[in-house]
Parts: structure tokens; sequence; C-alpha cells
């Protein structure tokens, strides 16, 4: 191997490498799968690895270059969050309703990424259909932290941010729907994005709350993310709810200074309530920008407290409508020996799902229920719209709002799991950005004790492009997210 | 706000779920926990505002009414526990 570090390499390092003919994508792609079988009995980051199909891919990435063609990522070796429907390859949703699912067609993101020249190395575990905060309730049980294997990595996207930190890939998708993309970012170290509803398609990810899903890059630094997003997003004809919005060169947004950038701070996220030790890696973040150009602004999000019980009574509900779709007929778990059609149903459901997963359909069904719907449903639809104005003015004073991702540091696994609300809190600081739709990005701030801790910035809708631009000065002059793990150097 | 075991039964019916008799009690007591989490929401006054469905409140797009898929039943059913001729089975429904 050329000077490539695969336990701290970047998709841009490896890119250059690529094009430098220093390395092919068939020899990068084998030593990254010989990490993954050599570290993952470790980690459980990855359920399913696609050896065959990922050298398969490899190889024609090297023709592709070697005939002078090839998207942006061409070569580059990449993890799927298991969410992504992937035509031929196993997609669990790390649930045992998915267990033996495999779908006959891509998602957008997955044919666009393989467009791109991506090698899909496997899927990555996460908490069952994405309801989790710890991957813990993954039906093949929890991922561990790389930088302290008996901690969770977060979640949901748990899996996906473990295999970044320990350089199992270069890139990997996540998904976001109240903060698991950020959470596990900020616990495993590595840089996380969510970009605004809308600006990636939503087509052939396992829907867990249509209103709120959105898929994106978890990479090492914010220039990758960039390449990654690049990649990504665009309107798409199969979900009417991407957005037909212009995209713009996210790398070449990447140039520039931060002079007359205003981030605010909403008093909220820094209240006696947020632990000293973080509040201090985020306000010795913010004098990074500051040294940048930018002017910190007080700004004010009355509703964020709120926002928990509307997302956790927004989520639920329409995750119960998505999730009704698994009844043991068209594909997924099936019980055996029915007796009747509804012995079918809720057995196959019963012993399909999880005991979280059950039961946030439990009470999204009884928010959207008779006698219920206006004092739950339409209630935090009408709050969710108090707080997406709540940012709308906040954005008057300020182009960018600065927090942390997560209220701590990685937790032990188990530390949390039997109490479904200390679980709930972990999301605090992101979820009400997937209720207003904006982008958030989480950046690598600092270690405490040993543990990463990361730094949420959050944008106005579509401008992805500010967002990236912040956190890569951020990075030019930090060396947070270049830190790894030391297990990473195990093999 | 207080649910009764029995609440908790009838809302697993409709959801198609089967919660064991030793488990309801437990599957009551975090329900109603997150129940009493969600209340909070009541003392948002929210007089006159318009619920929000979508972050944008973005207008369905519609497309041409073009057929633009080729019928791929047999592959599309490859996922599926059990089927004949096209069809998906189920137990018997009617006698």
């Amino acid at each position: 191997m050329p000077d490539i570090n695969l336990a701290t390499a970047t998709a841009a390092e490896v890119l250059g490498a690529l094009n430098n003919r220093d390395i092919s994508s068939v020899e990068l792609t084998q030593a990254y799968l010989s990490r993954v079988d050599a570290l993952n009995g470790h980690l459980n980051a990855v359920i399913t690895v696609d050896h065959e199909g990922a050298l398969t891919a490899a190889k024609d990435a090297d023709d592709a270059r070697h005939r002078g063609e090839g998207g942006i990522l061409n070569g580059v070796p990449l993890l799927h969050k298991d969410i992504f429907c992937t035509s031929g390859l196993r997609t669990t949703c790390a649930s045992r309703m998915l267990e033996n699912f495999t779908p006959p067609y891509d998602a957008t993101v997955v044919s666009k990424l393989k467009a791109a020249g991506a090698v899909t190395l496997g899927k990555t575990n996460m908490d069952e259909f994405a309801m989790g905060s710890s991957n813990e309730t993954s039906y093949f049980g929890p991922a561990h932290n790389p930088w302290d294997l008996s901690c969770v990595p977060g979640g949901s996207s748990g899996g996906s941010a473990a295999a970044v930190a320990a350089g199992l890939a270069p890139l990997s998708t996540g998904t976001d729907t109240g903060g698991s993309i950020r959470q596990p970012a900020s616990l495993c170290g590595i840089t996380g994005l969510k970009p605004t509803y809308g600006r990636v398609s939503r087509f052939g990810i396992i829907a867990f709350a249509s209103s709120l899903d959105q898929a994106g890059p978890m990479t090492r630094t914010v220039e990758d993310a960039a390449l990654m997003l690049n990649a990504m997003c665009g309107l798409d004809p199969h979900d009417s709810t991407s957005a037909d919005m212009p995209v713009p060169n996210f790398h070449d947004a990447l140039r520039g200074d931060l002079k007359g950038l205003r981030i605010g701070l909403p008093k909220q996220y820094f209240s006696e309530l947020l632990d000293v030790r973080v509040a201090n890696r985020i306000q010795d973040a913010l004098k990074e920008l500051e040294a940048e150009g930018a002017t910190l602004v007080d700004v004010d999000l009355p509703h964020t407290q709120e926002g928990i019980a509307t997302y956790y009574v927004i989520a639920p509900a329409e995750a119960s409508a998505n999730l009704a779709r698994y009844d043991g007929v068209r594909f997924g778990h099936r019980c055996d020996d029915p007796t009747d059609l509804m012995d079918l149903y809720a057995r196959s459901r019963s012993e399909g799902f999880g005991s979280e997963v059950q039961r946030r359909i439990l009470v999204g069904t009884y928010a959207l229920s008779a006698g219920f719907y206006d004092a739950y449903f339409k209630k935090a639809q009408q709050v969710r719209r108090i707080i997406s104005n709540d940012f709308k003015q906040a954005f008057d004073q300020c182009d960018l709002i600065a927090g942390p991702s997560a209220p701590g540091v990685a937790f032990s696994v188990g530390a949390k799991s039997h109490d479904p609300i200390a679980m709930y809190m972990e999301d605090v600081y992101t979820l009400s950005v997937n209720l207003a739709g904006l982008p958030g990005l989480s950046l690598p701030a600092g270690l405490i004790n040993g543990l990463p801790i990361g730094l949420q910035l959050i944008g106005r809708a579509f401008d992805e492009a500010t967002l990236l631009k912040a956190g890569h000065r951020f990075q030019l002059r930090t060396d947070h997210h270049r830190l790894a793990p030391p297990f990473g150097e195990i093999s | 706000m207080s649910v009764t075991a029995s609440d908790v039964a009838q809302v697993a019916l409709l959801a198609r779920l089967t919660i064991p008799d030793d488990r309801i009690d437990e599957v009551t007591d975090r329900f109603t926990r997150v129940l009493d989490l969600v209340a909070e929401l009541q003392q948002v006054d929210t007089d006159g505002v318009l619920p929000m469905s979508n972050p944008h409140d973005m207008e369905q797009r519609l497309r041409a009414d073009e057929v633009t898929e080729v019928n791929e039943r047999d592959h599309l059913q490859q996922p599926a526990p059990a089927v004949e001729d096209g069809y998906f089975l189920v137990p018997k429904v009617i006698d």
C-alpha cells in the first residue's frame, strides 16, 4: 500500500491516490474489506459485507478511470446504512421484520452514488427502523463505539458513524429523522450532515417519518461531505417531496472566509442543564469561528423544550402509518401457520418488530385515533409551525445557528436502554431542526475524557453551502476531525 | 394523562399488534410515560395556528399522466412470503 493510512484516510486523499494511479480501486477496496473483516467482530458496525459486489464495482471503476471516465467519487469505497434499498443486496433496517429482505431496486441515493463511481462495501448497523439514539434497538445487537467499545456509537446511524470513525470506509450514508446522523457523528468524532428536507431523494429509503426523514453524508471531513452531497442530492421524479431547487457545487462553496457571517447562539441551547464540559468545548469552537471573522449574536428559540413533545407525536404518528405496510403479505416476516388474516397480521408484526418500534407504533396509532387526533397530532403540527417560525425569526438576526450536537458524550451500552424518555433527550438539540426542515451539520469539537463531542451548526433552508463553508474553515483551523480512536490502529 | 391496560390493548388491536398478558403492565407503564412527556404540548397557545405537515409548505408536485413504468410483477413479487399465479397468498378469508 502506498502512503495511505486507512484508519484516518479521507475520501479526498483516497481520490488523489486513485487519480495519481498510486493505487487501484481494487487494491483499495480489498484493503478496506480486510479492515472490515478484521475489526467488525469488535464493532458490529456492519450487518452485511458484499465482498464480491464491491470488488466487481471496484474493477469497473478502475476500467472507467483507464478510459478517462468515471464520476466524482470514482473508485472510492463506501458503506450504506442498512435503511437504503440496494438491489440484490439484503436490506434489513436492522429488524427481524426484514431479516431476509432483498430489495428488487436501488434507492435513488444508492443509484446516484453508484453513478458517481462509489464502491459499496456493505450495509451498516442501525437502530431498528431508525428508531433509537444508541444503536441498541438493532435486531443484530448494538454497534460499539470505537473510542470505547463498552459505549454506544449513538444512533440511529450508529454503525455508519462507528465505521467511518474506525476507518472501515472513508464515507458512509446515514439518515436523520430527529438527529440520527448528527448525534452519532458527535459521539463517534466524525462529520455528519443532515441536508435540508427535500434536498436528497427519499425514494428507496425505508420510511420512518416521511415529513422528517432526510439522508446525508457521514465522513471524516467537511470537504468529503461536500463531495458526497453533490453526488447524492437533487430533484428526483420518484420522490414528489424532493425539491426542485438549484444545486450549487458544494466543493466550490468551501472557498472564502467567514467575514461578516453572523452566528446565532440560542440561549436555550446553553442553559444550566448543559454539561459544563460540553459547554466549554462549544465555547472553544465558537472562538475559532470568531477568529475566522464570524460574529456571535444571541438569538431566541423559545420552544426548544416543546420540540421534544412535538417530535414524539409527529414521528410516531407518521411511523405508525408507514409501518402499516408490514403485514406479512407482500414482503417481510410472516408468522408460521396463521389461523386467519387477523392472526397473520398481528402475529407477523409482533414477532417482526422489536419493543421500541412497537412502542412508537402504539403511540402513533393512539395520536391518530378518533377522539385524540386534535389533541395530539393536530396540536403537534401546530406547535411544529410555531417552532419553524422561531427559526425563521432567529435567522433574521443571524446566518447560522450554533450549539451542541448532543447533550453529552457516548454512554455505556445499557445505560439508557430501559428508560425511553432518557433516550429521547439525546436528541433535544437536533430534532427541532428536522421539524423545521433545516440543514444541520455536526463537526468534531474535541474530546471529553477521551470521548468525542460535536459542534452543531444549523443553516437556512437549502443553504448547505454556508454551513459547509463555515465547517470547512473550522476544520482548517482545528485538528479534532483528524483524531482517530486508538482502536483503529489494531489491525 | 393516564391510560389503562385495556386502552393500550385497544390501541394494539388498531395497530395490529399483540401484547402478551405478562407484558401488558410494562407496556402500559412506558406508554403512559411517553404520553406524560408529550402532554407538554397542551401548554403551548396554538390558537389560529395552521397545522404544518410539510416543513417547506410544499405543494404536491404532479406529473403528466403518462405510462412511465413497465410491468415487473414477477420481479417485484420476489420478496413476497407466498405467491401463486401472480397473486399474494393469505389465509382463507371467506368460508
